[in-house]
């Protein structure tokens, strides 16, 4: 037995909302955040919509000085600087400090530097002028570059480690940050991840044939997760922060506390017995969150919510089955399930993190978000769990635990269990 | 370009990297970029290139690391410009 971990803060910058009262609102009315690009079309771009935070980068001047902000051009670094430290005030802390915080670390991830700023740097040594580009590339083209600046603002002193596992990245990073407490080598954890999706990783997807091609002219039916029109994922950015506490340690400074996480998990397939690169080994996916199951000492039955990973590509009736089969429930008996990517699209490596801030409000304003785009649920889906569990309209009701769980290129499955604090 | 001219100039290519802004304003040859203006030392580097490209002027190596007050800023600027 560990320390218990609490949720005491959240900050998210989401494609249908940036901060917590504004997503909050969209995903109780279901607000799609998935628009037209039209760059995309003059890119020869088939697919042409993403889902992208209406984020002003003046704001950042709320939160970071202004020489800090002079030359910052990664978009990701953005992202997540202000969805960490919106989650560091939601949680009831100043910014600033003196003297290093040496009881938080931070744990935050992302896929890849902004590709887009990076091109300027490539220009310029290209054009043999590397001596005139500065002392601001190193810090915003290394993988810890978000993390580098969330902690320095906030003079972070305990484990500060950027995690990476594709479109598993944000649960992953919110499982470390929850061992490192539970196991009491930190008593708080800053834990979250970013993504922007710039033109050079889009047009990367684009060309595998992943992404939904069919409704450039209606953005908000894009995103189709568990339809039988589904037909390839919407792109989509942002980032999305958790402050993670020991429960002693939160009572004894009155934090608020969202909830509880119980455990979780996080495993690969392989890449074996059906897993490869880019599809997941559903004994590994089924392992995964029976796993998390274990650790968090809960039946199947106490799972009131699934927030699946569900894209909308082909692999969505396959990850339906694989969670049939890992609680062992069908039809009527299945928990509720909803993909938030039915809304935003799918942020990648930001997907866990604005997907677990999601959950967490579901379980503190007792609500089930609907699902968009689901007038015409997959028959091979509906097979398998009633459509009436997988709800088009909000439902109000007290939601005690949801499994969260992604699945990333690579075969890396991440899973954790949330609740209700009691 | 008299000092003077330079000095006030050079304010300005320092004053996106001095969160002193007081301090700025105020500057003069003795003024010390790390120590008075608590410039983050890697900054340095940036001045001197938004320097070279604002008197379109090149500062080797070797000169940019006299550049540690207002006053060898000066210098260093003003011996390129003539």
């Amino acid at each position: 037995m560990g320390k218990r971990v609490v949720v005491t803060g959240m900050g998210v910058v989401a494609p249908n909302g940036i901060g917590l009262p504004a997503f909050l609102h969209a995903i109780q009315n279901g607000l799609s955040g998935v628009k037209f690009m039209p760059h995309y079309r003059e890119l020869n771009f088939s697919c042409q919509l993403a889902g992208m935070p209406d984020f002003k980068w003046d704001s950042l001047t709320n939160y970071i000085s202004d020489v800090t902000l002079h030359g910052l051009k990664g978009t990701n670094i953005g992202y997540g600087l202000v969805a960490a430290l919106d989650a560091w005030a939601d949680s009831g802390m100043p910014y600033d400090t003196d003297a290093p915080r040496w009881e938080t670390g931070c744990v935050f991830g992302n896929s890849i530097a902004d590709t887009e700023a990076m091109k300027n740097v490539i220009i310029r040594v290209d054009n043999k002028e590397a001596r005139k580009l500065g002392s601001r590339v190193v810090e915003q083209a290394m993988n810890s570059g978000v993390t580098s600046y969330i902690s320095g603002r906030l003079g972070l002193g305990n484990k500060v480690i950027t995690n990476s596992a594709a479109c598993a990245t944000g649960t992953q990073a919110i499982l470390m940050g929850y061992e490192y407490i539970k196991h009491g080598y930190a008593q708080r954890m800053l834990v979250g991840s970013a993504e922007h999706v710039d033109t050079y990783v889009y047009g990367a997807f684009d060309s595998m044939r992943v992404l939904s091609r069919k409704f450039n002219d209606s953005p908000e039916k894009a995103s189709r997760p568990m339809s039988l029109t589904a037909a390839g994922f919407i792109p989509g950015s942002g980032a999305g922060a958790l402050v993670l506490e020991d429960l002693d340690f939160a009572l004894a400074r009155n934090a608020k506390i969202y909830a509880e996480v119980l455990g979780g998990s996080s495993n690969s397939g392989g890449q074996r017995l059906g897993g490869t690169m880019t599809a997941a080994n559903s004994t590994g996916v089924i392992r995964c969150i029976n796993e998390s199951l274990a650790s968090s000492g809960i039946e199947a039955q106490r799972i009131d919510l699934i927030s699946g990973h569900l894209t909308a590509t082909n692999a969505d009736r396959q990850e339906i089955q694989n969670w049939s089969d890992a609680l062992g429930k069908k039809g009527n008996d299945f928990p509720y399930i909803n993909s938030l990517k039915s809304m935003i699209g799918h942020c990648l490596s930001a997907a866990g993190s604005i997907e677990t801030v999601a959950s967490i409000l579901q379980i503190a304003h007792e609500f089930v978000h609907p699902n968009l785009n689901l007038d015409d649920p997959n028959p091979e889906i509906t097979n398998i769990v009633s459509a009436d569990r997988i709800p088009v309209k909000m439902i109000k009701k007290e939601v005690n635990i949801v499994a969260k769980a992604n699945f990333g290129f690579g075969d890396v499955n991440s899973c954790l269990i949330l609740s209700k604090y009691n | 370009m008299t000092r003077q001219e330079i000095l006030t100039e050079l304010k300005k290519v320092i004053a996106p990297y001095t969160t002193n802004k007081e301090m700025l304003a105020d500057i003069n040859e003795d003024t010390d970029l790390i120590r008075d203006l608590k410039i983050n030392s890697a900054n340095l580097v940036d001045i001197i290139i938004d320097a070279e490209a604002k008197y379109d002027i090149e500062i080797d190596y070797d000169a940019a690391d006299k550049m540690m007050n207002v006053g060898t800023c000066i210098d260093v600027i003003s011996e390129r410009l003539k």
